[in-house]
């Protein structure tokens, strides 16, 4: 219940530090950052601070462009499916386990996020290495593969690397999903002659499916807009959206080219979330409330 | 003048009235309570009272002074919520303290006043526990304890025993009127259970979408209820169609294959034909052997609740309730036909066309 | 509880595997012995973790780091408080978009984040300053420590407050003595939440410090580019020790689950 004693600017006075202090460290540099995508640079005269469209039309249509974006898109479908196919079974399985295994398993799973991404990665840069990597020598050393198997500086290393950063946001999701769900349908389905298999796909995924969509749709926009992994395993010659605008901005130099990249990634991924969420609320409204 | 006022209080939600123009003379020491079912605007009028629900229109006089217009941790009112409400994290003697510390009254006194508090409601062992450690009824008297020893001028207590088992919530309801006679603060309770509101007050407020139907002592209300819901309401009640016939000797109530003389108390502005609702109170029937001021039926059912027999008995006029104490008398069996007798003044009666 | 069988347990110590196998590697590799990366198998030397101490820019980075982190989240409990309260309590007008706006950094890619901070900071002359570094930080952390006093303050029995305004506390009174006590577990969660995530940032933190504010992970993504070495192996594997502490410690204490989920406590 509300006290409709106190003056309904109370609410007001309560948000304004924080709301004064987002309009001015978010919105203005936002704004500031569109700005600076229509401006000019030069390696003589450095940005020109006037309206052009230049830089938007080198980057939509540019192939360079198409190819970096092509290539994030694609990297981030990947990783999505990856985090789908591992994270949701296990969040299920978690959900069996007896309950001092499954708060051990938690931990162990959705501790890795805690960490820095920088010291996972880098664990992956170890497993990656072409002779010096782990896996290769394992491999190598069992005889099943002759020469080392690339996975440094490839699309590849990049998937599987972010797909383990990734995945336990997956889980989690799941995991959140499958709490609500009430063990009793199970057993109701059972009692009415379901086999496990069926109860699993006709009982207990279609309750879990909001949590792997909105799982699905985290993990893709963090996929699509990673910085450190790919900049560590696809290394210099492998860009993606957010190494190029870090390129052109801390290399190049080029911060009105570097503005017009972040915006648009910003754009693209705002569109696709909302997009994705609207739709899985209009088709799945009921499981939701 | 009476120590607390309403007039014309009324809460308005957009289209919904939760109360209408309630109006309420309370006096010094009185046990009030507000009775209702869910909805009724019981639970409103006290908000409205304790300053947490802003009033649309009316207003309240405490003492002479108006109320309204003070701020809620100003009006000095002793507040038990159905929750209880306790400090999760303070002990039982620190809930009673917090009062007196806004107060600001000086440690010594204060101690010995929570002392005092605590002991009125036998939880003096407890000063020490947390509310999660304590049981729902040791909750509700720490609850007590602190809504009473700021010597509140009102007592606000809403549905505090709902949420205590049956055996238990009769124990307090004693022990809450005790508590109440001892330290003679006025008090309002507000309750849906008509037994509850018929135990402890000195008066009763019916309540029934958002307006007051009766307002009267227990005995009173019940024998003599201003409405049917009033009827229907308090205690169980037996409704029956009936009319006005005229016989040679005088006016008379006919129901079913009965009939009865009109009482005294009866209004006599009725013509022969007047169709009745007709009601008595199931304690009120008995089972006789003449065809005199009685109706005929056939015994559905007899059930044993501990101290009295409960009959469902089918007549011409629909089936009706009969409760015979157990006190060893010879009763009817399932499927015996009887003949229900009740005297002619333990009948209310209402023409049919009036409001209900 | 439902047993899972043979196949599921399979599946899920492959994924348990691949999860700790990178975090696993990382401090074995640290124990070894030699000037290069190597796996040490027969010998284990502590030599690269001592060698930290001749690297004063990754202590210096660390305690950057720390500072950063405790101000950082400090300063977004302070404006995540009031507004969480009133976001909670109050049904007003513009509540879902003031809510929208508050959680907004999750959504947006902290590369962007990074690029309009640094553009912002070099016009207003705050670039390369600890203080612009502060304040892109609370904004990142906020929504963590936000969503986890949101839900405190929702799951709160409200009659307290009116018990409390009954007996005659003022609203400061009510919120010092009543409403603070109760919620500070979802406080001091979020704001150890926000000092994590403060703590990892990276990606954001690379465009706006600068080499007198560099934070650590920064410093080691930097080094990491140049050249992987033993060295940046063994400051991981003493990060990632430190932060299997706090984690064992607030799974104790909250549950990590319901950390991480922003959901709160029940």
């Amino acid at each position: 219940m509300n006290r409709q004693q106190s003056t309904a600017l109370t609410p007001w006075l309560l948000a304004g530090p924080a709301l004064l202090l987002f309009l001015g460290v978010v919105l203005v540099p936002l704004i500031m950052t569109g700005m600076l995508s229509f401006h000019d640079f030069s390696t003589s005269k450095g940005i020109q601070p006037v309206f052009l469209l230049k830089n938007w039309e080198e980057v939509l249509t540019d192939s360079y462009f198409h190819e970096m974006f092509a290539r994030t898109l694609r990297v981030a479908l990947w990783v999505t499916l990856a985090c789908l196919v591992l994270g949701a079974p296990e969040a299920y399985v978690l959900s069996r386990m007896s309950p001092q295994w499954r708060g051990v398993f938690l931990l162990v799973i959705l501790g890795p996020l805690l960490i820095s991404v920088v010291a996972r990665t880098l664990g992956w840069a170890l497993l990656f290495g072409g002779q010096t990597g782990l896996i290769n020598k394992a491999l190598m050393g069992a005889g099943l593969i002759q020469s080392p198997i690339p996975f440094m500086f490839t699309e590849t290393g990049v998937v599987i690397a972010l797909t383990h950063v990734l995945v336990p946001f997956m889980v989690l999701s799941v995991w959140t999903a499958l709490q609500r769900v009430d063990l009793a349908t199970e057993n109701a389905a059972q009692s009415l002659g379901a086999s496990a298999f069926t109860t699993l796909r006709r009982v207990v995924l279609p309750q879990a499916l909001p949590g792997m969509l909105s799982g699905a749709i985290i993990v893709f926009a963090l996929a699509a807009s990673a910085f450190a992994t790919p900049a560590i395993i696809g290394g210099r010659r492998l860009k993606v959206a957010s190494t190029l605008a870090y390129d052109e901005f801390l290399n190049t130099l080029n911060w009105p080219l570097g503005a017009a990249v972040a915006v648009l990634l910003l754009l693209g991924l705002t569109a696709t979330i909302v997009g994705s969420n609207r739709l899985v609320e209009r088709r799945w409204a009921q499981v939701f409330q | 003048m009476s120590f607390l006022v309403l007039e014309g209080l009324t809460k308005r939600f957009g289209e919904l009235t939760a109360v209408d123009d309630l109006h309420l003379k309370v006096e010094q020491g009185e046990f009030i309570s507000l009775l209702g079912p869910s909805g009724c605007g019981k639970t409103t009028t006290l908000q409205m009272i304790a300053g947490f629900v802003q009033a649309t229109s009316g207003r309240v006089t405490l003492e002479g002074r108006d109320l309204l217009s003070v701020k809620p941790a100003q009006r000095g009112l002793g507040i038990v919520f159905q929750s209880y409400a306790l400090f999760p994290h303070m002990t039982a003697a620190q809930n009673v303290s917090f009062g007196l510390e806004m107060q600001k009254v000086p440690k010594v006194e204060r101690e010995q006043r929570v002392a005092e508090a605590l002991a009125l409601v036998g939880l003096s062992a407890l000063a020490d526990r947390y509310p999660r450690r304590m049981s729902g009824g040791q909750q509700q008297r720490v609850a007590l304890a602190r809504a009473l020893v700021i010597r509140p001028r009102i007592l606000l207590l809403d549905e505090p025993l709902s949420n205590l088992d049956a055996k238990l919530r009769e124990e307090m309801q004693i022990e809450l009127r005790q508590i109440q006679r001892t330290v003679g603060t006025t008090t309002l309770l507000v309750t849906h259970d008509q037994s509850e509101a018929m135990t402890l007050s000195d008066r009763i407020v019916v309540m029934n979408g958002g307006r007051v139907e009766q307002v009267a002592r227990p005995h009173e209300a019940y024998e003599h209820p201003a409405s049917p819901f009033v009827a229907s309401f308090l205690g169980k009640t037996n409704v029956m169609a009936g009319r006005l016939t005229q016989i040679a000797d005088g006016p008379r109530v006919a129901v079913g294959d009965g009939h009865w003389p009109l009482a005294q108390t009866s209004p006599n502005r009725w013509s022969e034909g007047q169709s009745l609702h007709v009601t008595v109170r199931p304690e009120k029937i008995s089972f006789v052997s003449g065809p005199v001021c009685s109706l005929g039926g056939e015994v559905r059912s007899r059930i044993f609740q501990g101290n009295h027999w409960l009959f469902q008995v089918d007549t011409a006029c629909g089936p009706m309730t009969v409760i015979r104490q157990n006190d060893g008398s010879a009763l009817p069996l399932e499927g015996d036909r009887v003949r229900l007798g009740w005297p002619a003044q333990d009948m209310q009666l209402r023409a049919e066309s009036s409001a209900s | 509880m439902r047993r899972n069988g043979a196949l599921a347990l399979a599946f899920h110590t492959a994924f348990v595997i691949f999860m700790l196998a990178p975090i696993a590697i990382v401090c074995w590799v640290a124990f070894t012995p030699t000037g290069f990366l190597s796996i040490p198998v027969d010998e284990f030397s502590l030599r690269w973790f001592k060698a930290i101490g001749r690297y004063p820019e990754f202590i210096d980075a660390f305690w950057n780091s720390v500072g950063l982190a405790l101000t950082s989240s400090v300063l977004a409990l302070a404006f995540s408080v009031p507004a969480a309260l009133a976001l909670a309590r109050y049904q007003f007008r513009g509540r879902e978009a003031l809510t929208a706006l508050f959680l907004s950094p999750l959504m947006i890619p902290h590369v962007v984040l990074g690029i309009a901070f640094l553009r912002f900071f070099t016009q207003i002359g705050l670039s390369g300053s600890f203080t612009g570094l502060v304040v892109s930080h609370i904004i990142v952390v906020l929504p963590f420590a936000m969503r986890l006093v949101m839900a405190a303050t929702a799951g709160m029995d409200r009659s307290v407050e009116h018990a409390a305004i009954s007996l005659g506390a003022s609203d400061w009174t009510v919120f010092r003595r009543v409403t603070l006590p109760l919620i500070l577990p979802g406080v001091l969660s979020g704001g150890v939440l926000a000092f994590i995530q403060s703590f990892d940032e990276v990606t954001m933190t690379v465009f706006v410090a600068a080499p007198g504010t560099m934070t650590l992970p920064v410093r080691m993504f930097l080094y990491i580019q140049d050249n992987i070495d033993p060295l940046v192996t063994s400051i991981s594997a003493c990060v990632i020790a430190i932060t299997a502490v706090f984690l064992w410690a607030i799974d104790r204490l909250y549950g990590l689950d319901r950390l991480l989920s922003g959901h709160g406590r029940d």
